[in-house]
């Protein structure tokens, strides 16, 4: 193809490959919109914008002779790019750089990597890297219709890219006073408009597309480079804007791409002009490609779940790095989960918990797991039913009604009302003193009873030392023998039943005791009910 | 619910606590003190029940949390999850003094290194708790050892079976004759 570039380029142009610009970075500085020049391969590029700039040089018009041979001869060209390939070849593994050399003329020669991309244009835009990329989704298999390429490029790119727009600014200027360097056609962008298609035709014509958030895109594929050889070259900005570099706790590095890029905004040209070289020096090797990381969004899955046993907990419990009691609820539910999603690991939640001794019956607790980057996310509600059952089937330990795919955004319903709404329990009460069935049946009649719950000792390791003030709303009584009875309690969410019943030290008031003027233990517990409406049930 | 028998079944404490014992403490004959560990290793500091203050009907005068002039420990307070602020104490740090009708005065200690959580202010206004229930009700003092000493910091401590043993002893030299030397610990 012919470049539509014009004369006014002709100075951009040559100034930059000078300067150890790739061709592609020329043109992302020439303004070039049209993402077929950048699709062109990389070498027919190289000797086209020679020939531009040789143009003038050599007063020769359109149809000079190496323009002849590009576009109409194409098999000459061919021969004569092969030469030149060997000829590199030869010496090394790097990509073609047009070279202008001294005496004025250009030619092509072997020549070191560009100063603005790291070779990221240069050598990894082609389709054997398509095909490296291709391979990694494919070995993976995983289930998408859309996929989205994202890359990410070493922080000191945006160093180097200003470094450029500065040596070449007074050239843009006189082309067109209302450019600027946002115009800049961005690595990324030239990256993508090239690779995209190639990793399309690699995995048989899925659609390959550029992340705008929307629900449709949920496949990530993404590409990253390195470069430690120039990773200093941001140092610099550390001195001329402090503030844009405060550590922050998570971060190894404090250069991001974030901050290097503000920094950028904030110095001064003239500062930037006498910290950083410009036009950048030439790197010595190229880019170092990442292993290239496939991630689904995850999916999340929600249900409520009875556990019957009282030997097992919610979640693995685990005391100085060893386990006690094998399985529990959550490995239980997200087992089957996991493999059918092939998902990577998981996240359970739920409304409240119980403890390892407490079983929870009725309609069972609200739970969502998120799986996290699985490989398949589609399933039918008769599937979902079917892993349900799988589920059940595993453990009698549990068992899972309502299961249902939900968005992120429903997880929130389950938290919601975790203080304010009410829970039943149903306990076993052991007395020290004897009573019979009219020692206990005032209790029917204390409704909205107030306590005062200091933070139980058996959590206030891990909890904050506060009072609580929490409600039980009422309770009733069955009359079992002269030191049991049981006791059923419908409470605001959050309060203690053990320590309501045993007293913990005094700490919980009024306790149990206190109303029945003896000592009182918890033997047994069930939760009845979690009075939360969500997820909504699933007809059977 | 299979085992409906009115005997009681393992108390609160036997089934979340370890009972470590610190006995004639500072020297003083019989001033015994219990240490209940929980499994997550918070303490609550009790008086044993063959403290001189629960023997002979007993009754309190006065319970006072200010152990010097400077230092009262009903000024403790923690914050949040990692209980900043408290007090943090050595084995030999007193945490009360208790005067009987009699006026004779006993110091509680904290018998372990910890983090002074909370006092029971409930023996203030009911001291008798301390005589009725000195295990549960009259307990009187929560500390929370550091993480890393949780495992070591009730090794001069003594087991509930090695402080039943030094009971014991007590009674058949008791009915030897009179003891002028403290039992050493």
């Amino acid at each position: 193809m012919m470049l539509p570039l014009k004369e006014n380029d002709r100075p951009i142009v040559k100034k930059l490959l000078e300067a150890g610009c790739c061709a592609r970075c020329v043109l992302r500085f020439c303004f070039l919109e049209v993402q077929s020049a950048y699709r062109q391969p990389y070498e027919d590029t190289a000797k086209e914008l020679l020939a531009f700039i040789n143009d003038e040089e050599t007063n020769v018009t359109k149809d000079s002779a190496v323009q002849d041979q590009l576009t109409k001869d194409p098999p000459s060209k061919k021969i004569k790019l092969d030469t030149a390939k060997t000829d590199v070849q030869a010496e090394g593994d790097s990509a073609l750089v047009p070279t202008v050399t001294e005496e004025g003329g250009a030619r092509l020669v072997k020549s070191d990597v560009c100063v603005v991309c790291l070779g990221v244009l240069q050598e990894f835009c082609d389709e054997a890297y398509a095909t490296k990329i291709s391979e990694v989704v494919k070995a993976e298999n995983y289930q998408f219709d859309t996929m989205v390429l994202s890359v990410s490029l070493p922080a000191q790119l945006s160093v180097r890219e200003h470094s450029c727009w500065l040596h070449v600014k007074k050239e843009v200027r006189k082309k067109s006073m209302l450019l600027d360097k946002d115009d800049v056609i961005k690595v990324k962008d030239a990256f993508k408009w090239i690779m995209q298609g190639l990793v399309s035709k690699e995995l048989g014509g899925v659609s390959v597309v550029t992340k705008i958030n929307r629900q449709t895109e949920q496949f990530e594929v993404g590409v990253g480079f390195t470069h430690p050889e120039t990773d200093s070259d941001c140092h610099f900005l550390a001195g001329a804007c402090s503030d844009c570099f405060s550590p922050t706790k998570n971060k190894a590095n404090v250069f991001t791409r974030m901050a290097v890029a503000k920094a950028i905004g904030k110095v001064s040209d003239e500062k930037f002009l006498k910290k950083f070289p410009c036009p950048p020096t030439r790197p010595a090797s190229k880019c170092v490609a990442q292993d290239v990381q496939c991630l689904h969004v995850s999916v999340f899955v929600a249900g409520r779940y009875n556990k019957f046993s009282r030997t097992l907990p919610q979640t693995p419990w685990v005391i100085d790095g060893e386990r006690r009691m094998e399985s529990s609820v959550e490995e239980l539910i997200a087992a089957p989960l996991l493999s059918s999603f092939r998902a990577k690991g998981f996240n359970f939640s739920s409304s409240g918990r119980e403890d390892v001794d407490v079983r929870t019956l009725g309609n069972g607790r609200p739970f969502a797991l998120e799986l996290l980057n699985p490989h398949r996310a589609r399933f039918n509600k008769a599937e979902i039913r079917q892993l349900q059952e799988t589920i059940n089937q595993s453990s009698d330990k549990i068992r899972v009604r309502d299961l249902q795919i939900v968005s992120r955004d429903a997880m929130g319903h389950m938290k919601e009302g975790e203080e304010d709404k009410t829970k039943s329990y149903s306990a076993l009460i052991w007395t020290q003193k004897a009573i019979d069935k009219d020692d206990i049946t005032f209790l029917e009649e204390t409704k909205e009873l107030k306590l005062a719950q200091k933070t139980p000792l058996r959590v206030l390791h891990r909890r904050p030392l506060t009072v609580r003030e929490r409600v039980i709303h009422t309770m009733s009584t069955r009359f079992l023998d002269a030191h049991h009875f049981h006791l059923v309690l419908r409470t605001q969410a959050g309060t203690y039943i053990k320590e309501f019943v045993h007293g913990d030290f005094g700490r919980t008031k009024p306790n149990l005791c206190d109303l029945l003027k003896t000592d009182t233990d918890i033997l047994e517990l069930d939760v009845e009910s979690v009075d939360v409406d969500w997820p909504p049930p699933v007809p059977e | 619910m299979e085992d409906l028998d009115h005997n009681k079944a393992p108390s609160v404490i036997d089934r979340y606590y370890t009972r470590w014992y610190k006995t004639d403490i500072k020297g003083k004959n019989c001033e015994d003190q219990c240490v209940l560990q929980h499994s997550n290793r918070i303490c609550v500091i009790t008086l044993a029940e063959s403290h001189p203050i629960l023997q002979n009907g007993n009754t309190i005068k006065s319970i006072n949390y200010q152990i010097s002039a400077g230092c009262s420990r009903l000024q403790n307070k923690v914050s949040g999850k990692s209980k900043r602020g408290g007090q943090f104490l050595t084995e030999l740090a007193p945490l009360c003094r208790i005067t009987c009708t009699e006026g004779v005065e006993y110091t509680i200690y904290s018998c372990i290194r910890g983090r002074l959580l909370e006092v029971n202010e409930g023996i203030l206004e009911r001291p008798e708790l301390l005589l009725e229930k000195p295990s549960t009700e009259g307990y009187i003092a929560v500390i929370l050892p550091k993480l890393e000493e949780s495992k070591t910091v009730t090794n001069g401590l003594l087991s509930r079976e090695e402080y039943e043993n030094i009971l014991s002893k007590r009674t058949s030299s008791t009915q030897q004759g009179p003891k002028t030397e403290p039992e050493p610990c």
